[in-house]
Protein backbone atom coordinates (compact mmCIF):
# COMPACT_ATOMS: atom_id res chain seq x y z
CA UNK A 1 0.00 0.00 0.00
CA UNK A 2 3.04 2.36 0.96
CA UNK A 3 6.42 2.04 -0.32
CA UNK A 4 9.36 4.04 -0.26
CA UNK A 5 12.65 2.84 -1.84
CA UNK A 6 16.10 4.75 -0.64
CA UNK A 7 14.05 7.91 0.37
CA UNK A 8 16.70 11.22 0.68
CA UNK A 9 15.79 14.66 1.75
CA UNK A 10 17.90 17.03 2.81
CA UNK A 11 16.85 21.22 3.76
CA UNK A 12 18.87 23.91 3.65
CA UNK A 13 20.74 23.29 0.31
CA UNK A 14 22.35 19.91 2.02
CA UNK A 15 23.09 21.34 4.86
CA UNK A 16 20.62 19.80 7.23
CA UNK A 17 19.93 15.97 6.22
CA UNK A 18 16.58 14.73 7.23
CA UNK A 19 16.32 11.44 5.88
CA UNK A 20 19.41 9.84 4.94
CA UNK A 21 17.94 6.60 2.67
CA UNK A 22 14.91 5.62 3.95
CA UNK A 23 13.07 2.09 1.89
CA UNK A 24 10.41 0.74 3.68
CA UNK A 25 6.93 -0.84 2.56
CA UNK A 26 3.06 -1.27 4.42
CA UNK A 27 0.75 -3.88 3.78
CA UNK A 28 -2.87 -3.69 2.67
CA UNK A 29 -4.59 -2.64 6.04
CA UNK A 30 -1.66 -2.58 8.27
CA UNK A 31 -1.55 -0.66 11.05
CA UNK A 32 2.16 0.61 11.11
CA UNK A 33 4.07 2.65 13.13
CA UNK A 34 7.50 5.21 12.81
CA UNK A 35 8.70 5.04 16.24
CA UNK A 36 11.33 7.81 17.36
CA UNK A 37 12.28 10.73 19.04
CA UNK A 38 12.54 14.61 17.64
CA UNK A 39 14.67 15.12 14.71
CA UNK A 40 14.01 11.68 12.99
CA UNK A 41 12.71 12.45 9.98
CA UNK A 42 8.97 11.25 10.84
CA UNK A 43 7.22 14.45 9.56
CA UNK A 44 9.43 14.90 6.46
CA UNK A 45 8.57 11.30 5.73
CA UNK A 46 4.99 11.74 5.99
CA UNK A 47 5.11 15.15 3.44
CA UNK A 48 6.85 13.43 1.06
CA UNK A 49 4.05 10.45 1.38
CA UNK A 50 1.26 13.34 1.38
CA UNK A 51 2.72 14.53 -1.86
CA UNK A 52 3.64 18.01 0.02
CA UNK A 53 6.86 17.57 -0.16
CA UNK A 54 9.27 16.14 -3.12
CA UNK A 55 12.42 13.73 -2.17
CA UNK A 56 15.73 14.63 -2.93
CA UNK A 57 16.40 11.12 -4.50
CA UNK A 58 14.34 7.85 -4.36
CA UNK A 59 10.99 6.91 -4.88
CA UNK A 60 7.85 6.29 -3.20
CA UNK A 61 4.55 5.18 -4.09
CA UNK A 62 1.11 4.99 -2.02
CA UNK A 63 -2.10 2.74 -3.27
CA UNK A 64 0.31 2.10 -6.34
CA UNK A 65 0.49 5.73 -7.35
CA UNK A 66 3.84 8.13 -7.35
CA UNK A 67 3.99 10.87 -4.96
CA UNK A 68 5.60 13.02 -7.48
CA UNK A 69 3.77 12.07 -11.06
CA UNK A 70 0.17 11.10 -9.56
CA UNK A 71 0.40 13.82 -6.72
CA UNK A 72 -3.26 15.03 -7.51
CA UNK A 73 -5.06 10.92 -7.19
CA UNK A 74 -3.17 10.41 -3.73
CA UNK A 75 -4.19 13.58 -2.32
CA UNK A 76 -8.35 12.78 -2.74
CA UNK A 77 -7.14 9.29 -1.51
CA UNK A 78 -5.73 10.02 1.61
CA UNK A 79 -6.20 11.33 5.11
CA UNK A 80 -3.81 13.50 6.70
CA UNK A 81 -3.49 14.45 10.37
CA UNK A 82 -0.36 16.67 11.02
CA UNK A 83 1.54 17.24 13.87
CA UNK A 84 0.38 20.65 14.28
CA UNK A 85 -2.91 21.87 13.90
CA UNK A 86 -4.04 22.93 11.06
CA UNK A 87 -7.63 23.19 10.86
CA UNK A 88 -9.45 26.49 10.33
CA UNK A 89 -9.37 28.22 13.74
CA UNK A 90 -11.92 31.17 12.82
CA UNK A 91 -14.32 28.49 11.30
CA UNK A 92 -16.77 26.36 13.71
CA UNK A 93 -16.34 22.07 14.36
CA UNK A 94 -19.29 21.93 12.05
CA UNK A 95 -18.07 24.40 9.55
CA UNK A 96 -14.33 22.64 9.77
CA UNK A 97 -15.74 19.36 9.02
CA UNK A 98 -18.47 20.53 6.44
CA UNK A 99 -15.54 22.22 4.12
CA UNK A 100 -13.37 18.87 4.52
CA UNK A 101 -16.34 17.43 3.13
CA UNK A 102 -17.21 19.27 0.11
CA UNK A 103 -13.44 19.31 -0.43
CA UNK A 104 -13.47 16.33 -1.27
CA UNK A 105 -17.27 16.06 -2.95
CA UNK A 106 -19.23 13.76 -0.58
CA UNK A 107 -20.85 14.56 2.69
CA UNK A 108 -20.57 14.54 7.02
CA UNK A 109 -24.18 12.18 6.40
CA UNK A 110 -22.07 9.76 3.58
CA UNK A 111 -19.00 8.52 5.75
CA UNK A 112 -20.65 9.59 9.10
CA UNK A 113 -20.40 5.73 10.58
CA UNK A 114 -16.78 6.09 10.63
CA UNK A 115 -16.22 9.48 12.66
CA UNK A 116 -19.97 8.72 14.59
CA UNK A 117 -17.69 7.20 17.80
CA UNK A 118 -14.97 10.09 17.73
CA UNK A 119 -17.64 12.72 16.79
CA UNK A 120 -20.45 12.37 19.17
CA UNK A 121 -17.78 13.44 22.22
CA UNK A 122 -17.55 16.78 20.29
CA UNK A 123 -20.60 16.97 19.30
CA UNK A 124 -22.04 19.00 21.76
CA UNK A 125 -19.47 21.73 21.18
CA UNK A 126 -20.25 21.33 17.16
CA UNK A 127 -20.96 25.44 16.97
CA UNK A 128 -17.29 26.38 19.02
CA UNK A 129 -14.80 27.97 16.67
CA UNK A 130 -11.68 25.58 16.51
CA UNK A 131 -9.35 27.94 17.69
CA UNK A 132 -11.62 27.89 21.09
CA UNK A 133 -11.06 24.30 21.80
CA UNK A 134 -9.10 22.48 23.79
CA UNK A 135 -5.78 20.17 22.37
CA UNK A 136 -8.08 16.59 23.13
CA UNK A 137 -10.79 18.50 21.39
CA UNK A 138 -8.81 19.78 18.21
CA UNK A 139 -7.24 16.08 18.11
CA UNK A 140 -10.52 14.57 17.96
CA UNK A 141 -11.98 17.34 15.25
CA UNK A 142 -8.76 16.85 13.14
CA UNK A 143 -9.16 12.82 12.96
CA UNK A 144 -12.74 13.20 12.21
CA UNK A 145 -11.88 15.69 9.04
CA UNK A 146 -9.10 13.64 8.18
CA UNK A 147 -11.63 10.77 8.04
CA UNK A 148 -14.34 12.75 6.29
CA UNK A 149 -14.06 11.22 2.68
CA UNK A 150 -13.02 7.48 3.38
CA UNK A 151 -9.61 7.59 2.68
CA UNK A 152 -7.71 3.94 1.52
CA UNK A 153 -4.99 5.31 3.74
CA UNK A 154 -4.50 8.05 6.92
CA UNK A 155 -1.25 9.15 8.17
CA UNK A 156 -1.45 10.22 11.88
CA UNK A 157 1.79 12.06 12.67
CA UNK A 158 2.62 12.07 16.48
CA UNK A 159 -1.35 12.20 17.49
CA UNK A 160 -1.02 11.22 21.01
CA UNK A 161 2.08 13.93 21.61
CA UNK A 162 1.12 15.63 24.90
CA UNK A 163 -1.90 13.71 25.28
CA UNK A 164 -2.05 12.28 29.03
CA UNK A 165 -2.25 7.97 29.50
CA UNK A 166 -5.87 7.79 29.44
CA UNK A 167 -6.49 9.35 26.14
CA UNK A 168 -4.05 7.87 24.49
CA UNK A 169 -5.34 4.31 25.28
CA UNK A 170 -8.49 5.38 24.06
CA UNK A 171 -7.13 7.07 20.65
CA UNK A 172 -5.14 3.68 20.05
CA UNK A 173 -8.23 1.88 21.02
CA UNK A 174 -10.25 4.05 18.03
CA UNK A 175 -6.80 2.92 15.61
CA UNK A 176 -8.08 -0.71 16.36
CA UNK A 177 -11.26 0.03 15.17
CA UNK A 178 -10.37 2.62 12.09
CA UNK A 179 -8.35 -0.64 11.00
CA UNK A 180 -11.05 -3.18 11.51
CA UNK A 181 -12.78 -0.83 8.58
CA UNK A 182 -10.21 -1.94 5.84
CA UNK A 183 -8.04 1.41 6.40
CA UNK A 184 -4.29 1.65 6.20
CA UNK A 185 -2.96 3.49 8.91
CA UNK A 186 0.73 4.97 8.94
CA UNK A 187 0.92 6.75 12.81
CA UNK A 188 4.06 8.11 14.29
CA UNK A 189 5.18 8.85 17.95
CA UNK A 190 7.68 9.65 20.04
CA UNK A 191 6.27 6.76 22.84
CA UNK A 192 8.29 4.10 22.72
CA UNK A 193 5.00 1.82 24.75
CA UNK A 194 2.76 2.47 21.92
CA UNK A 195 4.74 0.44 19.82
CA UNK A 196 2.56 -2.98 20.93
CA UNK A 197 -0.19 -1.42 19.60
CA UNK A 198 0.96 -1.64 15.66
CA UNK A 199 1.18 -4.75 13.87
CA UNK A 200 4.90 -3.54 12.51
CA UNK A 201 7.02 -0.73 13.90
CA UNK A 202 9.53 1.10 11.94
CA UNK A 203 12.42 2.40 14.87
CA UNK A 204 13.92 5.55 13.18
CA UNK A 205 16.76 7.75 14.40
CA UNK A 206 18.65 10.55 12.42
CA UNK A 207 16.83 9.94 9.19
CA UNK A 208 17.27 6.18 9.08
CA UNK A 209 15.90 3.34 9.79
CA UNK A 210 17.21 1.20 12.77
CA UNK A 211 15.09 -1.40 12.64
CA UNK A 212 11.66 -2.74 10.89
CA UNK A 213 9.92 -5.71 12.13
CA UNK A 214 6.15 -7.05 14.11
CA UNK A 215 7.23 -5.48 18.07
CA UNK A 216 7.90 -9.05 18.92
CA UNK A 217 10.36 -9.79 16.36
CA UNK A 218 12.12 -6.35 17.25
CA UNK A 219 12.21 -7.70 21.09
CA UNK A 220 13.01 -11.32 19.96
CA UNK A 221 16.21 -9.77 18.35
CA UNK A 222 17.68 -8.12 21.64
CA UNK A 223 20.82 -9.76 22.01
CA UNK A 224 21.40 -10.00 25.89
CA UNK A 225 20.36 -11.44 28.72
CA UNK A 226 18.67 -8.17 30.29
CA UNK A 227 17.99 -8.30 34.23
CA UNK A 228 15.98 -6.19 36.73
CA UNK A 229 17.70 -4.72 39.45
CA UNK A 230 15.48 -2.84 42.50
CA UNK A 231 16.40 -1.65 45.90
CA UNK A 232 15.00 1.34 47.79
CA UNK A 233 17.27 3.50 47.58
CA UNK A 234 17.13 3.75 43.32
CA UNK A 235 19.33 6.86 42.76
CA UNK A 236 22.39 5.57 44.37
CA UNK A 237 21.50 2.12 42.96
CA UNK A 238 22.04 3.61 39.79
CA UNK A 239 25.49 5.13 40.52
CA UNK A 240 26.57 1.50 42.44
CA UNK A 241 25.61 -0.69 39.41
CA UNK A 242 27.34 1.79 37.17
CA UNK A 243 30.78 1.18 38.82
CA UNK A 244 29.93 -2.70 38.78
CA UNK A 245 33.09 -3.63 36.33
CA UNK A 246 30.66 -6.37 35.20
CA UNK A 247 28.05 -3.96 33.84
CA UNK A 248 27.69 -3.26 30.24
CA UNK A 249 24.78 -0.92 29.93
CA UNK A 250 22.39 0.58 32.86
CA UNK A 251 19.51 2.32 32.75
CA UNK A 252 16.67 3.51 34.78
CA UNK A 253 13.11 2.03 34.40
CA UNK A 254 10.74 3.63 36.50
CA UNK A 255 11.21 1.89 39.67
CA UNK A 256 13.79 -0.57 38.33
CA UNK A 257 16.96 -0.80 36.66
CA UNK A 258 17.39 -2.37 33.27
CA UNK A 259 20.96 -4.06 33.40
CA UNK A 260 23.11 -6.05 30.57
CA UNK A 261 26.31 -7.07 31.82
CA UNK A 262 29.96 -8.47 29.58
CA UNK A 263 30.30 -11.50 31.78
CA UNK A 264 28.51 -13.14 34.94
CA UNK A 265 26.22 -11.33 36.58
CA UNK A 266 25.39 -13.00 39.81
CA UNK A 267 28.08 -11.17 41.60
CA UNK A 268 26.43 -7.93 41.38
CA UNK A 269 24.12 -8.51 44.28
CA UNK A 270 26.62 -9.37 46.86
CA UNK A 271 28.83 -6.95 45.46
CA UNK A 272 25.70 -4.35 45.93
CA UNK A 273 25.27 -5.54 49.63
CA UNK A 274 28.83 -4.52 50.05
CA UNK A 275 27.80 -1.47 49.01
CA UNK A 276 24.93 -0.57 51.30
CA UNK A 277 22.58 -1.86 49.14
CA UNK A 278 20.87 -4.69 51.46
CA UNK A 279 17.32 -5.28 50.22
CA UNK A 280 18.79 -5.36 47.05
CA UNK A 281 17.23 -7.82 43.98
CA UNK A 282 17.69 -8.98 40.21
CA UNK A 283 15.65 -11.21 37.78
CA UNK A 284 15.56 -12.07 34.60
CA UNK A 285 13.48 -9.91 32.34
CA UNK A 286 11.80 -9.51 28.62
CA UNK A 287 12.90 -6.72 27.31
CA UNK A 288 10.37 -3.59 25.99
CA UNK A 289 10.72 -2.11 22.81
CA UNK A 290 12.32 1.24 24.59
CA UNK A 291 15.15 -1.61 25.69
CA UNK A 292 15.37 -2.15 22.00
CA UNK A 293 15.81 1.20 20.83
CA UNK A 294 18.38 1.94 23.77
CA UNK A 295 20.84 -0.98 22.36
CA UNK A 296 20.17 -0.36 18.90
CA UNK A 297 20.82 3.31 19.61
CA UNK A 298 24.20 2.28 21.14
CA UNK A 299 25.36 0.33 18.76
CA UNK B 1 13.01 23.90 57.87
CA UNK B 2 11.05 25.77 55.98
CA UNK B 3 8.94 23.85 52.73
CA UNK B 4 10.09 25.72 49.17
CA UNK B 5 6.25 25.36 48.19
CA UNK B 6 3.42 25.70 50.69
CA UNK B 7 0.10 25.98 49.68
CA UNK B 8 -3.10 26.32 51.36
CA UNK B 9 -6.96 25.88 49.69
CA UNK B 10 -5.51 27.52 46.66
CA UNK B 11 -8.14 28.38 44.01
CA UNK B 12 -8.45 30.02 40.77
CA UNK B 13 -11.88 30.00 38.95
CA UNK B 14 -12.35 30.99 35.26
CA UNK B 15 -16.06 32.74 35.81
CA UNK B 16 -17.70 29.82 36.88
CA UNK B 17 -14.96 27.19 35.68
CA UNK B 18 -13.08 26.53 38.65
CA UNK B 19 -10.02 25.30 37.28
CA UNK B 20 -7.90 24.92 40.40
CA UNK B 21 -9.63 23.96 43.47
CA UNK B 22 -8.64 24.24 46.80
CA UNK B 23 -4.91 22.85 46.65
CA UNK B 24 -3.33 22.30 49.78
CA UNK B 25 0.17 20.74 49.49
CA UNK B 26 3.99 21.49 50.60
CA UNK B 27 7.11 20.73 48.57
CA UNK B 28 10.41 20.74 51.04
CA UNK B 29 13.48 21.24 49.92
CA UNK B 30 15.71 19.30 47.68
CA UNK B 31 12.63 17.06 46.74
CA UNK B 32 11.98 16.11 43.15
CA UNK B 33 7.97 16.84 42.96
CA UNK B 34 6.11 15.05 40.44
CA UNK B 35 3.21 16.92 39.26
CA UNK B 36 1.02 14.92 36.94
CA UNK B 37 -2.64 15.09 35.99
CA UNK B 38 -5.01 14.40 32.54
CA UNK B 39 -4.97 17.00 29.74
CA UNK B 40 -7.28 19.97 31.44
CA UNK B 41 -6.95 19.13 34.93
CA UNK B 42 -5.45 22.18 35.90
CA UNK B 43 -1.49 21.49 36.05
CA UNK B 44 -0.61 24.80 33.96
CA UNK B 45 -3.22 26.79 35.77
CA UNK B 46 -0.98 25.55 39.28
CA UNK B 47 1.61 26.25 37.76
CA UNK B 48 1.09 29.36 36.19
CA UNK B 49 -0.27 30.86 39.61
CA UNK B 50 2.97 29.13 41.73
CA UNK B 51 5.05 30.85 39.37
CA UNK B 52 3.53 34.48 40.26
CA UNK B 53 2.55 34.82 36.61
CA UNK B 54 -1.59 34.26 37.23
CA UNK B 55 -3.31 35.94 41.15
CA UNK B 56 -5.02 33.10 42.47
CA UNK B 57 -8.92 33.52 43.24
CA UNK B 58 -8.45 32.69 46.82
CA UNK B 59 -6.30 30.79 49.24
CA UNK B 60 -2.96 31.30 50.23
CA UNK B 61 0.81 29.87 49.06
CA UNK B 62 4.31 30.73 49.33
CA UNK B 63 7.11 30.27 46.71
CA UNK B 64 10.45 30.38 48.12
CA UNK B 65 9.27 32.15 51.12
CA UNK B 66 7.23 34.72 49.38
CA UNK B 67 3.72 35.32 48.95
CA UNK B 68 2.32 35.01 45.63
CA UNK B 69 -0.62 37.31 46.07
CA UNK B 70 1.64 40.50 47.02
CA UNK B 71 5.44 39.27 45.84
CA UNK B 72 5.08 38.66 42.45
CA UNK B 73 8.33 39.48 41.33
CA UNK B 74 10.78 38.54 44.03
CA UNK B 75 8.73 34.58 43.05
CA UNK B 76 10.12 35.39 39.84
CA UNK B 77 13.77 36.34 40.66
CA UNK B 78 13.86 33.07 43.13
CA UNK B 79 12.73 30.19 40.93
CA UNK B 80 13.75 28.81 37.11
CA UNK B 81 11.36 27.67 34.61
CA UNK B 82 11.93 24.80 31.56
CA UNK B 83 9.25 24.03 29.24
CA UNK B 84 9.92 21.20 26.61
CA UNK B 85 9.93 24.39 23.86
CA UNK B 86 13.72 24.89 24.42
CA UNK B 87 13.68 28.61 25.68
CA UNK B 88 17.67 28.68 24.24
CA UNK B 89 17.61 31.31 21.30
CA UNK B 90 18.74 29.81 18.83
CA UNK B 91 20.53 32.49 16.72
CA UNK B 92 22.49 33.04 19.66
CA UNK B 93 26.04 30.81 20.47
CA UNK B 94 25.89 28.60 23.79
CA UNK B 95 28.07 31.61 25.64
CA UNK B 96 25.61 34.32 24.80
CA UNK B 97 22.70 32.23 25.94
CA UNK B 98 23.77 31.56 29.09
CA UNK B 99 25.36 35.63 29.62
CA UNK B 100 21.93 36.49 28.19
CA UNK B 101 19.63 34.72 31.23
CA UNK B 102 22.41 35.20 33.81
CA UNK B 103 21.84 39.11 32.92
CA UNK B 104 18.44 38.60 32.49
CA UNK B 105 18.12 37.85 36.08
CA UNK B 106 19.90 40.55 37.45
CA UNK B 107 23.90 38.70 38.06
CA UNK B 108 26.46 41.01 38.09
CA UNK B 109 29.52 40.65 35.27
CA UNK B 110 32.07 39.01 36.90
CA UNK B 111 29.43 36.51 38.32
CA UNK B 112 28.34 36.18 34.99
CA UNK B 113 31.83 35.32 33.88
CA UNK B 114 32.55 33.15 36.00
CA UNK B 115 29.24 30.90 36.30
CA UNK B 116 29.61 30.98 32.32
CA UNK B 117 33.21 29.34 33.11
CA UNK B 118 32.06 26.63 35.48
CA UNK B 119 28.86 25.75 33.45
CA UNK B 120 30.80 25.30 30.01
CA UNK B 121 33.31 23.11 32.26
CA UNK B 122 30.32 21.29 33.96
CA UNK B 123 29.00 20.56 30.42
CA UNK B 124 31.54 19.71 28.61
CA UNK B 125 30.44 22.21 26.22
CA UNK B 126 33.68 24.74 26.06
CA UNK B 127 34.51 23.92 22.32
CA UNK B 128 31.19 25.15 21.80
CA UNK B 129 31.30 28.10 23.90
CA UNK B 130 30.89 30.13 20.32
CA UNK B 131 28.74 27.53 18.40
CA UNK B 132 25.08 28.61 17.65
CA UNK B 133 22.67 27.27 19.42
CA UNK B 134 20.68 25.67 16.57
CA UNK B 135 23.55 23.79 15.38
CA UNK B 136 23.84 21.75 18.81
CA UNK B 137 22.22 18.04 18.70
CA UNK B 138 19.05 17.99 20.66
CA UNK B 139 20.49 16.24 23.88
CA UNK B 140 22.91 18.90 24.64
CA UNK B 141 20.45 21.73 23.97
CA UNK B 142 18.11 20.32 26.37
CA UNK B 143 21.04 20.27 28.67
CA UNK B 144 21.92 24.01 28.29
CA UNK B 145 18.18 25.14 28.55
CA UNK B 146 18.16 23.39 31.99
CA UNK B 147 21.42 24.53 33.12
CA UNK B 148 20.57 28.15 32.27
CA UNK B 149 17.20 28.02 33.96
CA UNK B 150 19.33 27.26 37.08
CA UNK B 151 21.95 29.90 36.35
CA UNK B 152 20.89 32.21 38.86
CA UNK B 153 20.93 29.63 41.70
CA UNK B 154 17.38 29.41 42.50
CA UNK B 155 15.28 27.63 45.35
CA UNK B 156 13.80 25.48 43.30
CA UNK B 157 12.67 25.03 39.24
CA UNK B 158 9.98 24.14 37.28
CA UNK B 159 10.12 21.98 34.97
CA UNK B 160 7.42 21.69 32.21
CA UNK B 161 7.21 18.50 30.77
CA UNK B 162 11.11 18.58 29.96
CA UNK B 163 11.79 15.37 27.98
CA UNK B 164 8.80 15.50 25.53
CA UNK B 165 9.80 13.90 22.28
CA UNK B 166 13.52 12.90 23.05
CA UNK B 167 15.32 10.27 22.17
CA UNK B 168 15.16 7.34 25.63
CA UNK B 169 18.94 7.51 26.10
CA UNK B 170 18.87 11.72 26.17
CA UNK B 171 15.96 11.34 28.51
CA UNK B 172 17.63 9.28 31.03
CA UNK B 173 20.52 11.57 30.90
CA UNK B 174 18.36 14.72 31.41
CA UNK B 175 17.51 13.33 34.75
CA UNK B 176 20.63 12.60 35.68
CA UNK B 177 21.11 16.48 35.67
CA UNK B 178 17.51 16.64 37.65
CA UNK B 179 19.31 14.14 40.34
CA UNK B 180 22.21 16.48 40.78
CA UNK B 181 20.30 19.47 41.05
CA UNK B 182 18.05 17.98 43.76
CA UNK B 183 21.40 16.54 45.63
CA UNK B 184 22.69 20.39 45.40
CA UNK B 185 19.77 21.52 47.59
CA UNK B 186 17.52 22.53 44.15
CA UNK B 187 13.99 21.96 44.51
CA UNK B 188 12.79 20.62 41.01
CA UNK B 189 8.68 20.51 40.48
CA UNK B 190 8.39 18.72 37.31
CA UNK B 191 5.34 17.77 35.16
CA UNK B 192 5.78 14.93 32.52
CA UNK B 193 3.42 12.48 30.67
CA UNK B 194 5.96 9.51 30.97
CA UNK B 195 4.79 7.64 33.61
CA UNK B 196 8.20 6.09 34.26
CA UNK B 197 9.50 9.16 35.32
CA UNK B 198 6.87 9.50 37.98
CA UNK B 199 8.91 6.67 39.61
CA UNK B 200 11.82 9.29 39.82
CA UNK B 201 10.24 11.79 41.75
CA UNK B 202 10.49 11.53 45.94
CA UNK B 203 6.68 12.48 45.56
CA UNK B 204 3.94 12.94 43.37
CA UNK B 205 0.60 14.31 43.26
CA UNK B 206 -2.02 13.56 40.54
CA UNK B 207 -4.51 15.85 39.88
CA UNK B 208 -7.69 15.01 38.52
CA UNK B 209 -11.23 17.71 37.67
CA UNK B 210 -9.23 20.45 39.34
CA UNK B 211 -8.56 19.16 42.64
CA UNK B 212 -5.35 17.20 43.52
CA UNK B 213 -6.92 13.43 43.84
CA UNK B 214 -3.67 11.79 45.13
CA UNK B 215 -0.18 13.15 46.93
CA UNK B 216 2.28 10.92 48.16
CA UNK B 217 5.77 8.70 47.60
CA UNK B 218 5.43 6.30 44.62
CA UNK B 219 5.69 3.24 46.33
CA UNK B 220 2.99 4.44 48.79
CA UNK B 221 0.94 5.83 45.95
CA UNK B 222 1.47 1.96 44.36
CA UNK B 223 0.15 0.54 47.66
CA UNK B 224 -2.80 2.39 48.41
CA UNK B 225 -4.29 1.34 44.84
CA UNK B 226 -3.28 -1.95 44.84
CA UNK B 227 -1.19 -0.78 41.95
CA UNK B 228 2.15 -2.82 39.90
CA UNK B 229 3.50 0.63 38.31
CA UNK B 230 2.83 4.24 38.56
CA UNK B 231 0.78 4.06 34.96
CA UNK B 232 -2.04 1.76 36.70
CA UNK B 233 -1.81 4.49 39.65
CA UNK B 234 -2.48 7.25 36.77
CA UNK B 235 -5.37 5.33 34.92
CA UNK B 236 -7.23 4.45 38.14
CA UNK B 237 -7.37 8.25 39.13
CA UNK B 238 -7.94 9.91 35.93
CA UNK B 239 -10.00 7.47 33.78
CA UNK B 240 -13.11 8.58 35.59
CA UNK B 241 -12.27 12.23 35.34
CA UNK B 242 -15.02 14.61 34.17
CA UNK B 243 -13.69 16.90 32.27
CA UNK B 244 -13.06 14.60 29.36
CA UNK B 245 -13.26 16.86 26.51
CA UNK B 246 -9.53 17.65 26.47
Amino acid sequence: MINLTSIKKSYNKGQIPAVTGISLSVERGELFGLIGPDGAGKTTLFRILTTLLIPDEGTATVDGLDVVKDYAKIRSRVGYMPGRFSLYQDLTIEENLNFFATVFGTTIKENYHLIEEIYKQIEPFKDRRAGKLSGGMKQKLALCCALIHKPTVLFLDEPTTGVDVVSRKEFWDMLQRLKQEGITILVSTPYMDEANRCDRIALIQKGSILSVDTPKGIVDAFPQDLFAVRSAKTHQLLRDVRDFPGTDTCFAFGESLHVTFKGDPRPLIPWLKQKGQADATMEKITPGIEDCFIHLLKN
Amino acid sequence: MAPVISTNQLTKRFGQFIAANALTFEVDKGEIFGFLGANGAGKTTAMRMLCGLSTPSSGKATVAGFDIYTQTEKIKQNIGYMSQKFSLYDDLTVAENIRFYAGIYGMSTPAIKTKTNQLLQELQLEKEAKTLVKALPLGWKQKLAFSVAIVHDPDIVFLDEPTGGVDPVTRRQFWDLIYAASDKGVTVFVTTHYMDEAEYCNRVSIMVDGVIAALDSPANLKQQFNATTMEDVFYELARNAKRKAD
